[in-house]
């Protein structure tokens, strides 16, 4: 489909081994609610990686598994690169509200998780404040969050998932709530700390527009029960700016995700039946 | 470096710009409000006093019924040295108590908050220690109780706790989800989630608690001297309002009466002005806002 250089965010074409596996993952709830059924996936190291689907499809019960928030009722979760047993993923999750402290300013805000980890303010300033640099925030420090607009706050949510130096970053629908011009500019601040960190994200979304331009992976899933239908790679090179979201590529891309989708809502309406 | 596009919108620095007249309108009426908030109270005070004082005087009404606020003040100055004393007693008694309640009722309610069962066995037994006049606990107390300073403590805690304890319970259980989820992604200890995340959630709710048990401990502190009714040394306000009106004295009775009343009102208003000061930055409640 593109005409441009295929080449993908590392650049280079290695074969990445997976940060993290899901192995035949399912989780009933205990209103007998299948919210997944043998999800199968390799998130692999570096990759962008969105989760596009319909309400109930399991994206999120995905993503707070793989964050360890909820369980698997059958299945496994796979960390290749760690001792057994051993818990330290440096994960980070930024959820589709900004889920600040009200009564903290932004640097207690980003400086939570350090603190949580017994690193005094003064010994974690400079990685606080860095953090804060990322996301353009540096001379907000000492505001509340009550004083700043919706996509400022997001971008202290997304400043405290960075300050722990996170291998990988777990975003559940984080700009849905925001406005559209805020919302492409974050996804291109997003893109721009991705491309210099390299971190591995898993992206959470119900926009297949948001999931083609920011991924170089869309996992298009299903609901009732809650799936994996397809697994489409987006080959458009970074970095992607308002260029891409204006051209051919990026349509025809979003016309093969948005048929996926369309399947996969198709396949469920029969499973109802 | 991307941010600065949507980090100037909350600076607002619009300066002199002309104003429509319907802003001005409303601008004045804010100013006219504002100083109607103290004002009107005030003109219905004078007002209410020098109405009485009229109908004292015209109806010649004797000072053992109704005495005028001349003679009120008179009884005020006369008795000071009595009732200087007592007030400090009831003072004492109703911060002691004000005191008490808030160590138990934050104590109760973090007990409560680290396990559902604890607060299942225990709440409905605050309920009942609230739900029941502490007029008719009272006489036992001081009866079970040696000290008249302990019996008077007690009463006042029964009274004032509750609210204290009811509202922490609520906010400590009523903290953000996803901030709960954090702290647990992030590995928290439960301690680290009680003083990082559920006491700073639970302030405002124990501020309104507060604010209620003041008023309360000083009611407290008075019902229970009434029920102890002895004098002699260590006797408070209430005491002498008994004493006052065994002696027909009505003055130094409304001397007394104003005297408490004015100690609820400064309890009131310190519990207000503290709550503000640690509200002040974050809370919706203690913001001021331009529509």
């Amino acid at each position: 489909m593109s005409a441009s250089p295929i080449m993908t965010a590392g650049g280079d074409a290695a074969p990445r081994k997976p940060i993290v596996s899901l192995q035949r993952v399912s989780k009933t709830f205990a209103n007998a609610t299948v919210a997944l059924k043998d999800m199968t996936l390799d998130i692999n190291s570096g990759e962008f990686v969105s989760l596009l689907g319909p309400s109930g499809c399991g994206k999120s019960t995905a993503l707070r598994i793989i964050a360890g928030l909820s369980s698997p009722t059958a299945g496994r979760l796979v960390w290749p690169d760690e001792r057994p047993g051993a818990h330290d993923h440096a994960i980070s999750f930024v959820f589709q509200e900004p889920t600040l402290m009200p009564w903290a300013t932004v640097f207690d805000n980003v400086h939570l998780p350090l603190k949580l980890k017994g690193k005094s303010a003064d010994a974690s300033r400079a990685t606080v404040m860095e953090a804060l640099e990322m996301v353009g925030l540096e001379r907000f420090a000492t505001s509340y969050p009550r004083e700043l607009s919706g996509g400022m706050k997001m971008r202290v949510s997304i400043a405290r998932a960075l300050v722990t130096k996170p291998r990988l970053l777990l975003m559940d629908e984080p700009f849905a709530a925001l406005d559209e011009i805020t919302r492409f500019r974050l996804n291109n601040d997003l893109l721009r700390l991705w491309q210099e960190f390299g971190w591995t994200v898993i992206f959470v979304t119900h926009s297949v527009f948001e999931s083609v331009y920011l991924s170089n992976r869309i996992v298009v899933m299903a609901a009732r029960p809650g799936r994996v239908v397809a697994d489409l790679s987006v080959d458009a090179p970074y970095p992607r700016d308002e260029t891409f979201r204006t051209s051919h590529a990026y349509s025809d891309h979003c016309r093969s995700a948005s048929e996926a989708l369309q399947a996969a809502m198709a396949a469920e309406g029969d499973s109802n039946h | 470096m991307t941010a600065n596009l949507d980090t100037t919108a909350s600076l607002n620095v619009e300066a002199a710009a002309p104003v429509d007249p319907a802003e001005l309108r409303k601008a004045r009426r804010e100013r006219v409000d504002r100083t109607a908030r103290w004002l009107l109270p005030v003109v219905v005070m004078v007002a209410t006093i020098a109405l009485w004082q009229w109908y004292v005087d015209a109806f010649k009404v004797p000072h053992y019924i109704l005495p005028g606020p001349d003679r009120v003040v008179q009884a005020l100055i006369a008795d000071w040295s009595m009732l200087w004393p007592a007030l400090l007693i009831t003072i004492a008694i109703t911060l002691g108590a004000l005191v008490i309640a808030t160590i138990g009722g934050v104590g109760l309610a973090v007990l409560f908050a680290q396990s559902k069962w604890v607060e299942m066995s225990f709440f409905p037994y605050a309920v009942i220690l609230q739900v029941t006049p502490v007029i008719v606990i009272a006489p036992l107390i001081f009866i079970y109780v040696p000290s008249k300073i302990a019996g008077l403590l007690i009463c006042a805690w029964i009274v004032a706790f509750f609210p204290i304890l009811s509202n922490t319970t609520l906010g400590l259980n009523s903290a953000d989800h996803n901030l709960r989820n954090l702290f647990q992604l992030y590995g928290a200890t439960r301690w680290q989630t009680l003083r990082y995340l559920r006491l700073p959630a639970a302030l405002p709710y124990f501020l309104g608690g507060l604010k209620i048990a003041g008023g309360l401990s000083l009611i407290g502190a008075i019902v229970a001297e009434f029920v102890a009714g002895t004098g002699g040394l260590g006797s408070g306000l209430a005491f002498k309002i008994l004493e006052a009106s065994y002696r027909l004295n009505i003055p130094r009775m409304f001397a007394a009466i104003l005297l408490i009343s004015v100690t609820g009102i400064i309890i009131f208003a310190s519990l207000s002005v503290l709550s503000h000061l640690l509200l002040r930055h974050w809370h919706e409640s203690a913001i001021k806002r331009d529509s």
